[in-house]
């Protein structure tokens, strides 16, 4: 009997998604451990803390690994795949698709931010932290704009890879923190685009139509 | 941002909090436009609801009363106590706040999204509805002059899995009666799929802090024996979260109350009735009055 790797998640975390969409994209099996995150705190409480002291989710058990970033869950899971080309070998997509990663941790952190407080926060999110947000999708948008016109539709290589699910997201997700999707026409086809693939997930929040 | 002056508003009873998160640390937020302080006193261990006024002082402290696992608090005199929820004093009943979340949307909007069963199939697909199951069949709405509520019953739909005990998704009828029984609270009563000779209640409570921006936090109050916690959490959350996509793109943001502006076949028979009984109260927060009605300082 394999012992199936756990997933601790909130259904509602952006982060999590991250995580859930790579799983079902990639076709690697977990088993789900839901977590109180809103309204019971759960992630803060003892029994939680001992299994990661930071107190965040998403969470990776496998084993006597645990991971609790949602670019390295992917990213290991990424690794141990023995078929499919989710993270290429080839030195200069691998180093697009790192780039990527680096960028949906640090430039769309704004991102995540703005979409917890426009859901649990007492004021909508600031006009300079959806500012931020803007700035980080018009890279995106910017890229691929040319990433069309040299004949590619994903992020980092020919196919898609984990950047175009690391980046998914934050942008999927830009409505439930009143940025729209209107002015980023490259992202909405990437949009469109990721839909189609087999094992794409949706999340509450994500409109069916862009 | 300052309180409204509409009156209607100002009289009836609010849920601003979850009682079992009130600590001795006052939490700020705001109702009806004016910003509140939630804390519970050292000395007694009452939960008080203030007023923060412009200095940042306190003001008197507002009527405060504890129940369905909230806060209720008002500005006004409101004649009608907080609603009564027979179920919820059952022994057996679970009762789960299921946790405030934001809106950026008038408060009637957020009910009238509730009472709609039209949406199922297309925002809640294989949770409340799914096609191509889409007839809304027909049912009964009214004002009810006695208790001055709105109600709507013998309301029937096709759900996959209506409840988070409906595992297997093979679905079934579920036969719901709506009630509104205060302008910011709206419920719902359906046959408890795991006790059918029993009704689940759920309610939804409403904290306008502004006229396009709300908190609400569904309550509900369950006949089930299966389900964990979290289970019944993560289950009325997802749906929740879909509804506030659908909402957050209505325009106008508040609820239009003039029979006449906007498309009869989105508005059905029993947010007519809603519609109808506010603009006979002539509540302006949160909505546009007919002509002439209610003009607002
Ligand atoms: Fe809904």
């Amino acid at each position: 009997m394999t012992v199936l790797p756990e997933l601790y998640e909130f259904p509602l975390d952006d982060e999590c998604y991250k995580v859930r969409l790579a799983l079902s994209l990639m076709g690697v099996a977990s088993r789900s451990r839901p977590v109180d995150m809103v309204p019971g705190r759960e992630h803060e409480k003892p029994a939680f803390l001992r299994i990661n002291p930071l107190g965040t989710l998403p969470v990776w058990v496998d084993g006597p690994v645990i991971l609790r970033e949602a670019a390295t869950i992917v990213l290991a899971c990424a690794r141990g795949l023995k078929a499919g080309n989710w993270l290429p070998a080839d030195p200069a997509a691998f180093g697009a698709v790192m780039d990527w990663l680096v960028f949906s941790v640090r430039d769309l952190h704004a991102a995540h931010q703005a979409r917890d407080c426009a859901l649990l926060g007492q004021e909508e999110p600031s006009p300079a932290l959806r500012a931020q947000v803007r700035r980080a999708f018009n890279v995106m948008e910017d890229h691929m704009v040319l990433r069309h016109i040299g004949g590619h539709e994903w992020f980092a290589d020919a196919t898609p890879t984990i950047a175009d699910i690391l980046l998914f997201p934050a942008f999927a997700l830009c409505r439930d923190y009143g940025v729209d999707h209107d002015g980023f026409p490259a992202l909405r086809r990437w949009m469109r685009a990721m839909r189609t693939l087999p094992g794409f997930i949706t999340m509450p929040g994500i409109p069916d139509v862009t | 941002m300052t309180l409204t002056t509409d009156p209607v508003a100002l009289d009836a009873w609010y849920a601003v909090a979850t009682a079992s998160e009130v600590t001795h640390r006052p939490d700020r937020t705001r109702l009806l436009g004016q910003d509140i302080a939630i804390d519970r006193c050292r000395d007694t261990g009452a939960i008080r609801v203030r007023p923060v006024l412009h200095g940042g002082e306190y003001g008197d402290p507002l009527p405060v009363i504890e129940r369905y696992a909230c806060v209720f608090t008002t500005f006004g005199n409101p004649d009608t106590p907080i609603v009564e929820i027979e179920e919820a004093g059952e022994p057996d009943r679970r009762v789960v706040p299921c946790g405030w979340f934001t809106i950026r949307s008038s408060g009637p909007r957020i009910v009238e999204n509730f009472l709609d069963m039209a949406h199922f199939p297309y925002v809640h697909t294989d949770i409340l509805g799914s096609e191509p199951n889409t007839d809304v069949g027909p049912y009964r709405a009214e004002i009810r002059a006695d208790v001055d509520e709105v109600w709507a019953t013998g309301c029937h739909f096709w759900q996959p899995r209506g409840a988070a005990t409906e595992r297997d998704g093979s679905g079934m009828m579920m036969h719901i009666d709506y009630r509104v029984p205060s302008p910011f609270i709206v419920m719902l009563y359906r046959v408890a799929p795991s006790a059918p000779d029993r009704r689940d209640a759920i309610a939804l409570f409403i904290q306008p802090m502004g006229e396009e921006l709300c908190r609400a936090q569904p309550v509900e109050f369950l006949v089930d024996e299966i389900s964990t916690h979290t289970e019944l959490l993560h289950f009325e959350q997802v749906i929740f979260l879909q509804d506030r996509l659908i909402l957050e793109n209505q325009v106008p943001r508040r609820l239009p109350l003039d029979g006449q502006a906007e498309i009869p076949t989105r508005a059905d028979t029993a947010s007519v009735a809603y519609r109808r009984w506010l603009a006979a109260k002539g509540l302006g927060y949160g909505t546009i009055l007919p002509h002439g009605q209610g003009e607002r300082a």
